[in-house]
């Protein structure tokens, strides 16, 4: 029951976007830059099941934005730098993991922090070739063959994060009720009877971590592609803790709660800075507190509590 | 009972100064029900965890079916057929006993291999006959976390025999199980071993327990097997009475 109940909810929400942004254009990029952080975010998700916290993802955000930036001069179209971005990070994402997946909790976290860190740095440093903190401009990318218009272009650009985010969002739900997806919990709660069990714990969590890189790199891509300017700043620290923020934001309970938490995230941002300039990361932080203390399964878990359902 | 299963020969292992093997010789024969006996510290749990691969003997070879086991990674031994079951029961703490049971069914076919629902139709019946089998069917969608201590330990073993085990190493299968409950506990387990014709090495405190279902009882004392005979020749030596049961004369009582 629980699945149709989530799935009219997605429904709602993405119908609540495209209305959004038909009558406000203006949000348009604020709402796809949302809907790609939650793509990222649904991948910190998964490492969540696992009771393993990365703050280090922008790092795939960040290389897939950039793959993107290097790529767009030769191949200019969505179609192909979409997907290339995003398996440039999944592929970084098998590398970092076969490393990462043998340590756990703190560790784990900020061995995270630390490679992100790295590439950081090499994309400041590094000014012949990533422009350093100026960043590469990404020209306007035809959109599967057709040269649109900016406005077109970025309704094109929403539209696909959408069907990203709700492909994800499905593949995600039917990943974790999988006996992997299971595994996943299984780590957190008695990682040495899955080896009693003859299945490899790393592999499993090794498993979610390339899905989470592949995810965040769809979202370094929407990004790029979106926003047409990478920085270093998309691989530094603060990025990384803002994809955690947003999962606890939006509830780690369903796939839907990190949407629900990236767009409130970029909403909250957007008006407490617009009308408190000096002020806004103290709204940020202080919606944060609110939900920790009165809701601990963030916003997800205040629409199941609201419409009467459990998790 | 035919050949040899399980084949300890010369095993050593010492944390510090203290000797946990110290050349323990042993072979488990298939088909039967072997109790390992001795008091805390005497190297009983060390014995499991060598021949499951959690830890590697500093001397000596182990073999499983004729076959090397010795530095082989637990996840490398299950698949060749060794089960094991724990003193403190390792469930999965976040899922049903059914979810548990499933979980272990899927490990044995294709974990990795589809993105199928953990309970789709054939692990779910194969899980609830396991269940059934164990009479857990009535915890089913309990989670584990809140099963009394009787129920945990038969839903560990349950999962241990999920993976259908040629042998299947028990560690303390009754301890902290309800006096009340104990031989209905093992009756039942001792059942359905004997039904999927598993063998089974198990570390017991409970005398009356090992003399009802042991073929062959080994002593354990100082990492070495002091006596190894069947239960009416231990369970009646003098020696063994005193050191291990801690009883001058009389019948058989649980030791401590």
């Amino acid at each position: 029951m629980i699945a149709k109940h989530e799935a009219v909810l997605a429904a709602l929400l993405v119908a609540a976007v495209l209305a959004a942004a038909a009558v406000s254009p203006w949000l348009i990029f604020i709402l796809t830059i949302a809907t790609a952080k939650g793509i990222a975010v649904l991948g910190i998700l998964l490492l969540l099941r696992a009771g393993q916290v990365s703050f280090g993802h922008a790092l795939f955000v960040a290389f897939s934005a950039y793959t993107v930036a290097f790529l767009a001069p030769v191949l200019n179209d969505v179609a192909l730098l979409l997907p290339l971005g995003a398996l440039a990070a999944m592929a970084l994402g098998l590398v970092v993991g076969a490393f990462v997946v043998r340590y756990r909790e703190i560790f784990f976290g900020m061995l995270n922090l630390a490679l992100s860190m790295v590439f950081y740095s090499l994309l400041e440093k590094l000014y012949t070739i990533t422009h350093g903190t100026d960043g590469i401009r990404v020209s306007l990318p035809r959109f599967f063959g057709m040269a649109l218009e900016r406005h077109a272009y970025e309704w094109a650009v929403l539209v696909t994060a959408l069907v990203l985010a709700v492909a994800c969002a499905v593949f995600a739900r039917i990943y974790l009720a999988s006996p992997m997806g299971q595994g996943l919990s299984a780590i957190k709660t008695r990682e040495a009877r899955l080896e009693f069990m003859g299945v490899s714990a790393r592999l499993v969590l090794l498993s979610a971590y390339v899905i989470s890189a592949l995810m965040a790199g769809m979202a370094g891509a929407i990004i790029a592609m979106t926003s047409r300017h990478v920085t270093p700043h998309l691989g530094y620290w603060t990025a990384s803790g803002e994809l955690v923020f947003i999962a606890i934001l939006g509830g780690a309970g369903g796939v839907i709660g990190p949407f629900l938490g990236a767009i409130a995230f970029e909403l909250v941002r957007v008006y407490a800075a617009a009308s408190f300039a000096d002020a806004w990361q103290l709204i940020l932080g202080t919606t944060l507190l609110l939900v920790i203390m009165f809701a601990r399964g963030g916003l997800w878990g205040l629409v199941l509590k609201l419409t009467g359902r459990r998790a | 009972m035919s050949g040899v299963l399980l084949s300890a020969k010369g095993l050593r292992l010492a944390f510090g100064g203290v000797k946990a093997a110290d050349g323990i010789d042993l072979d488990v024969m298939e088909g039967e029900f072997l109790a390992i006996i001795g008091p805390n510290g005497a190297g009983k749990t060390t014995f499991i965890n060598m021949s499951t691969g959690y830890l590697k003997p500093q001397g000596g070879e182990i073999s499983f079916a004729g076959e090397r086991i010795l530095g082989l990674s637990p996840r490398a031994i299950v698949r060749k057929g060794v089960g094991r079951s724990f003193q403190l029961p390792q469930l999965f703490t976040e899922h049903t006993v059914l979810e548990n049971a499933a979980l272990a069914v899927a490990s044995r076919e294709g974990f990795f291999s589809a993105l199928t629902p953990l309970l789709r139709p054939r692990w779910r019946e194969e899980a609830m006959e396991l269940l059934e089998r164990f009479g857990l069917t009535g915890i089913a969608h309990t989670r584990a976390d809140a099963l009394n201590e009787g129920a945990r330990k038969l839903a560990d073993i349950a999962m241990a025999v999920a993976l259908k085990p040629r042998l299947l190493l028990m560690d303390e299968p009754t301890s902290g199980v309800a006096a009340s409950e104990k031989m209905a506990i093992v009756e039942r387990l001792a059942t359905v071993l004997r039904d999927a014709r598993v063998t089974a090495v198990f570390v017991e405190h409970d005398m009356e327990v090992v003399g009802r279902f042991a073929d062959r009882v080994a002593v354990w004392s100082q990492g070495r097997i002091a006596a190894l005979g069947t239960p009416d020749h231990i369970l009646n030596d003098p020696d063994v009475r005193r050191e291990v049961i801690g009883i001058e004369t009389g019948g058989s009582h649980a030791a401590a």
